[in-house]
């Protein structure tokens, strides 16, 4: 199955590989968890995905459809049983220093200050803490916490925190930005804000985004594409280009278009199970 | 203790109520202060419970019991300033301490060499847990005549005394606690390329932090608990010493005023290592008090 959307926002980028436009491949990947007394688990089967450098693609499913898992192996936190994956032409083999990661919690050391935990990468990698932390001050500065730089997460509300985990994300100056359900902790009004900002974030840094969320609305607002994944074992049950004109705002959300989109992802779930 | 409580709403923040209820929350901490007396009752009660119990003992107690066994709290004091004014319980006060402190200081540090070989190598682990648990059954005390008999009756077999019995507290909490770091963490570090060494630094030792100030809180009391038996069994100085000659001597009230020194001794090492928990692992709720 060909994925491959028109391109539309960003130039094809010069990455090397056989496909030539495609900064995550992911090709013929299946995982298998062993289980000792029962048949062994399928969590995902046959995917197949690219995603073009600067691509926004969001990936939504039933509970327990193995999204997390597709994201944790393009993280190199879990090993895949069968197929190939590639970022920046790269295999990968375990974690790479090209990703950034946005986790489900905020999950911020609560010994070290707003700025110390958005360097922990810079730390971990052994950059230039000067350089980097000048960038550290400037992500800060544009998530709107360089007051908060010098506090300790304690201090900071659930959005905050996540918005300090985002930084944490970006300071290593990443290609790819990998996000775990980021928002689903937050309330509604502020994952719509947080929905915008990151939004913002996205086009001034021109990153590449795969977010797996649960929300169906926040995946059309947000990607370029979408990918739907089967109940267990997952399989790409459909990839949907969202051709809603950018820059987007909330109040596209209201219109026609958007809730085609939405009712069309819907659609898979309604007939299997509940979407989690 | 942390002066950079923020203030005001968040200024890019959104409008949420998560942010608002933080800061409100904070306000609230600021306003009632420390010492604010409807906030924690507590600060008059306790000194309250402790006067009454004194003026019952002084004026009461007498009426019933012989001064001879249990003296009034007066006498208690009046044998406590001339203890205090003796350069020779100080002598035996410093005894005391050095044996505590050096015990002390040799079963804590061992405590955590052996804990974080034992939390980290599996094989160490499969190895030496049996042992531990083993002699963690037995009795320390009842061990102290079999120190005498090894090391005399100088400060060593009370130093080996105050060591192994501050020992296992501080490795059990030691082990539990490398054990305790939240595996998101870990993972959130493992994505970003950290390396074990990196990850045991920047979050299993500070998350161990609590555990290991609980250890060092139960160890020194016992390191001091450990000293004093010690001497019970056999020495020439220290308190314990010298609470076995008023003892002989029957002077109860000498017996007091040596129960409330250690008691204070006690008292001011707790005070000690809570004071320093709070200022190194100033971001962790009420340290959770694993063995004793």
């Amino acid at each position: 199955m060909s994925l491959r959307a028109p391109g539309r926002q960003t130039s094809p980028a010069t990455a090397a590989g056989t496909d030539t436009d495609a900064w995550i491949r992911v090709a013929g990947l299946d995982k298998t968890y062993p289980a000792r007394r029962s048949d062994p688990t399928v969590a995902l089967q046959g995917i197949d995905l690219s995603v073009r450098r600067g691509e926004f693609v969001s990936v939504v499913g039933p509970s327990g459809c193995g999204k997390t898992t597709l994201l944790k192996i393009l993280a190199g936190l879990v090993g895949r049983s069968e197929g190939e994956v590639e970022i920046a032409g790269t295999d990968v083999r375990g974690p790479l220093p090209q990703i950034g990661m946005v986790f489900q919690a905020a999950t911020l050391l609560p010994w070290r200050t707003v700025r110390q935990n958005v360097l922990v990468p810079v730390e971990v990698q052994g950059l230039d803490k000067e350089k980097f932390g000048r960038r550290a001050d400037e992500l800060l500065e544009m998530v709107g916490l360089a007051e908060f730089a010098n506090s300790y997460p304690y201090e900071l509300s659930g959005g905050m925190q996540q918005r300090a985990g985002i930084c944490r994300a970006l300071v290593h100056d990443p290609a790819v930005l990998l996000m775990d359900e980021p928002f689903g902790a937050l309330d509604a009004m502020t994952r719509e804000y947080m929905n915008v900002e990151l939004l913002r974030i996205w086009q001034q840094s021109g990153k590449t985004i795969v977010l797996v969320t649960h929300s169906i609305p926040e995946a059309v607002f947000l990607s370029d594409r979408v990918v739907v994944l089967s109940a267990r074992p997952g399989r790409i049950a459909e990839v949907i280009d969202v051709e809603l004109d950018r820059p987007r705002e909330l109040s596209v959300m209201a219109s026609d278009r958007a809730g085609i989109y939405v009712e069309r992802i819907r659609r898979h779930f309604n007939a299997t199970s509940v979407i989690d | 203790m942390t002066t950079a409580t923020p203030t005001g709403a968040p200024v890019a923040g959104p409008p949420g109520p998560a942010a608002k209820k933080a800061a409100k929350k904070a306000a609230k901490q600021r306003r009632s202060g420390r010492f604010d007396v409807r906030e924690r009752p507590e600060l008059l009660l306790v000194p309250g419970v402790f006067v009454v119990l004194i003026v019952l003992w002084e004026f009461v107690i007498p009426l019933f019991v012989d001064d001879y066994v249990l003296p009034v709290p007066s006498r208690i004091v009046e044998s406590l300033w001339s203890q205090l004014t003796d350069a020779l319980f100080w002598g035996h006060l410093e005894v005391t301490l050095r044996e505590s402190l050096i015990g002390f200081v040799i079963g804590v540090g061992t405590a955590v060499l052996l804990g974080t070989a034992i939390s980290q190598v599996r094989l160490v682990e499969k190895t030496l847990m049996p042992y531990v648990v083993a002699f963690q059954t037995v009795p320390k005390v009842a061990l102290a005549p079999l120190f005498v008999v090894w090391f005399g009756f100088g400060l060593t077999s009370k130093i080996v005394m105050a060591a192994v019995i501050s020992f296992f507290p501080m490795l059990i909490n030691v082990i539990e606690g490398l054990k305790a770091a939240d595996a998101d963490r870990i993972q959130m570090l493992t994505v970003f390329g950290a390396s074990k060494l990196q990850i045991f630094r920047m979050v299993r030792l500070p998350s161990a932090m609590p555990f290991i100030f609980a250890g060092l809180d139960i160890g020194i009391v016992f390191a001091i608990l450990g000293a004093v038996v010690g001497e019970f069994i056999g020495a020439k100085e220290g308190l314990g010493y010298l609470l076995l000659q008023t003892n002989y001597n029957f002077d109860i009230a000498g017996m007091f005023a040596v129960l409330v020194v250690l008691s204070v001794l006690g008292l001011l090492a707790h005070s000690l290592i809570r004071f320093t928990q709070r200022k190194v692992a100033f971001w962790a709720e009420e340290s959770r008090v694993i063995a004793a």
